[in-house]
């Protein structure tokens, strides 16, 4: 568990670097958490990407995979590869506030 | 007559049948059993055909020999799960009622899902080993070829038994070492896994074993298609591999009876309460072995050990008593790593694999995460095992939970 002051707010984050609570996330943080993804400008087709992985996390307790994005056309794979460069799943949902996603045991 | 009904008769509800036969009431309830298929295959063999270790006759016996008397056994395809109606609906229209339902409708490759897979190289030097056809057809590519570039792809998580391509490229390695022609083939392991295995621990000791016998490792690569007429593969993120001989693990995915029916996640795997067994949603269904959505890993012996948990829960849940008993995601895998050598290991949702002695801590006979010949007897054994007393649901000398004793954190 770490802390750290991200847009004038005192964030903090679990043993992964994800936030620890996806409640105290907005637009603002997501910004900061996006530049240190490497990702700047933070688009509004970001935005949607992050909103509906963020409606999906308050419903299934889980960020949802790659595969589900595609399949209820939220973002197409490709295009969800080149807004988040190197590991899509893991970046989105760290930049949207949510935990790190669920691996295989 | 209250009616049990079980689908799918492979690993798992065949041995759920045989556990439940004994013990219900044959006055009180009729098991019904339903499958597709006549033939049972031992998939771990299939890894074998290959490299001709096994042929397919080891492999392969009638599902008719397996089923406990009293069983009622249906081969048939089946159209939809109506569980509105507590019914399912078979290929020609016949309905069949149940009071409880157990799924064990397990997980199918779907070569499909990847753009130019199952195309114009699928068996030709495209092939898969998690089916008889392809392993078969890929034992007599085997044969005939002299050498070139062998990529071993697993195209996404998760999969069913995901120690088997560590195995394949560790027993490839052996297999052209055999043949004299070692030094012609040049081996790529390719995952999108961030290392060669799922967790940190196994993950560096199989990473090193790649490293030492030459394979070499490329992770976090995310296949999204192939092309078959030049021999590449590409990534989402458009990064390039050749091939000259492609084995693949395509997605894995449940049964398309599960997406007709509206139970199953992205994926056709149906979502299932972790500890209980029980799907999601309602409760006279239960789910076992690769069917579930679970987190724990698509093998025979984790659908082992959640059929002992089923069985309990199962006659708790028809007394009407509380389900106590609570799967822990136990996994326990012997992992070829050829010249005569394999691996073990053995682990569970909330424990990484680990290094230590097993079944008797201390003692062994097999040793956790380490090489060894003894490891590679008790793969071998497994075969006897499987057929004679797994199947059979007779009580094996591994207990369902993993337990600590004998492991060294």
């Amino acid at each position: 568990m770490s802390v750290k002051e991200i847009a004038g707010k005192m964030i903090e984050f679990d043993d992964d670097d994800f936030m620890a609570d996806y409640t105290v996330w907005d637009q603002s943080v997501a910004e900061v958490l996006a530049k240190e993804e490497g990702i700047d400008p933070l688009t509004n087709r970001h935005l949607e990407v992050l909103d509906f992985m963020r409606k999906e996390f308050e419903e299934n307790g889980t960020a949802p995979s790659i595969r589900k994005l595609n399949k209820l056309n939220v973002v197409p794979t490709k295009e969800l590869y080149s807004l988040f460069p190197g590991g899509p799943a893991k970046k989105a949902a760290r930049i949207a506030g949510l935990k790190k996603p669920h691996g295989c045991i | 007559m209250k009616q049990l009904l079980i689908l799918g008769a492979g690993t798992a509800g065949t041995m759920m049948a045989n556990k439940l036969a004994p013990v219900l009431d044959n006055e009180e309830w009729q098991i019904t059993i339903v499958d597709q298929f006549e033939t049972h295959y031992y998939q771990p063999g299939f890894l074998f055909l290959p490299f001709g270790i096994y042929n397919k006759q080891d492999v392969i016996k009638p599902k008719r020999d397996f089923f406990a008397a009293g069983v009622n056994v249906i081969f048939s395809t089946i159209e939809i799960i109506e569980t509105d109606k507590n019914q399912i609906k078979l290929s020609d229209g016949r309905l069949l009622p149940y009071d409880y339902l157990i799924i064990a409708t397990g997980t199918k490759i779907k070569p499909q899902e990847t753009e130019g897979l199952a195309d114009g190289g699928w068996f030709k030097n495209i092939f898969d080993f998690y089916t008889i056809e392809g392993a078969v057809a890929l034992a007599h590519f085997l044969k005939f070829w002299e050498g070139g570039k062998l990529v071993l792809n697993i195209t996404e998580m998760p999969i069913k038994c995901p120690v088997a391509p560590l195995e394949f490229v560790f027993l490839a390695d052996w297999w052209f070492t055999e043949q004299g022609i070692r030094d012609k083939v040049e081996i790529e392991f390719v995952t999108p896994l961030p290392g060669a295995f799922t967790k940190p621990r196994a993950s560096k000791v199989f990473g090193d074993f790649l490293a030492k016998k030459n394979i070499n490792l490329t992770p976090e690569f995310n296949v999204s298609r192939v092309d078959w007429e030049n021999n590449k593969l590409i990534s989402w993120d458009e990064r390039e591999l050749n091939y000259d001989l492609l084995v693949t693990i395509p997605t894995n995915m449940g049964d398309d009876l599960i997406e007709r029916s509206g139970m199953g996640d992205e994926l056709n795997f149906i979502p299932t309460d972790k500890h209980t067994l029980k799907a999601d949603g309602h409760e006279n269904i239960f789910v076992i072995g690769d069917a579930t959505n679970l987190l724990s890993s698509k093998a025979g012996s984790v659908a082992h050990f959640q059929a002992d948990i089923l069985f309990e829960n199962f006659l708790s849940a028809i007394e009407g008593r509380p389900m106590r008993a609570k799967f822990d995601g136990h996994a326990n895998c012997y992992i070829e790593s050829g010249f005569g050598k394999g691996i073990l290991i053995d682990f569970n949702y909330d424990t990484e694999p680990l290094p230590g002695k097993f079944p008797l801590p201390g003692i062994g006979p097999f040793s956790l995460l380490e090489e060894t010949k003894m490891n590679h007897y008790g793969k071998m054994m497994f075969r006897w095992m499987y057929w004679n007393l797994l199947l059979r649901g007779a009580e094996l000398p591994i207990g369902s939970q993993m337990l600590m004793a004998g492991k060294r954190l």
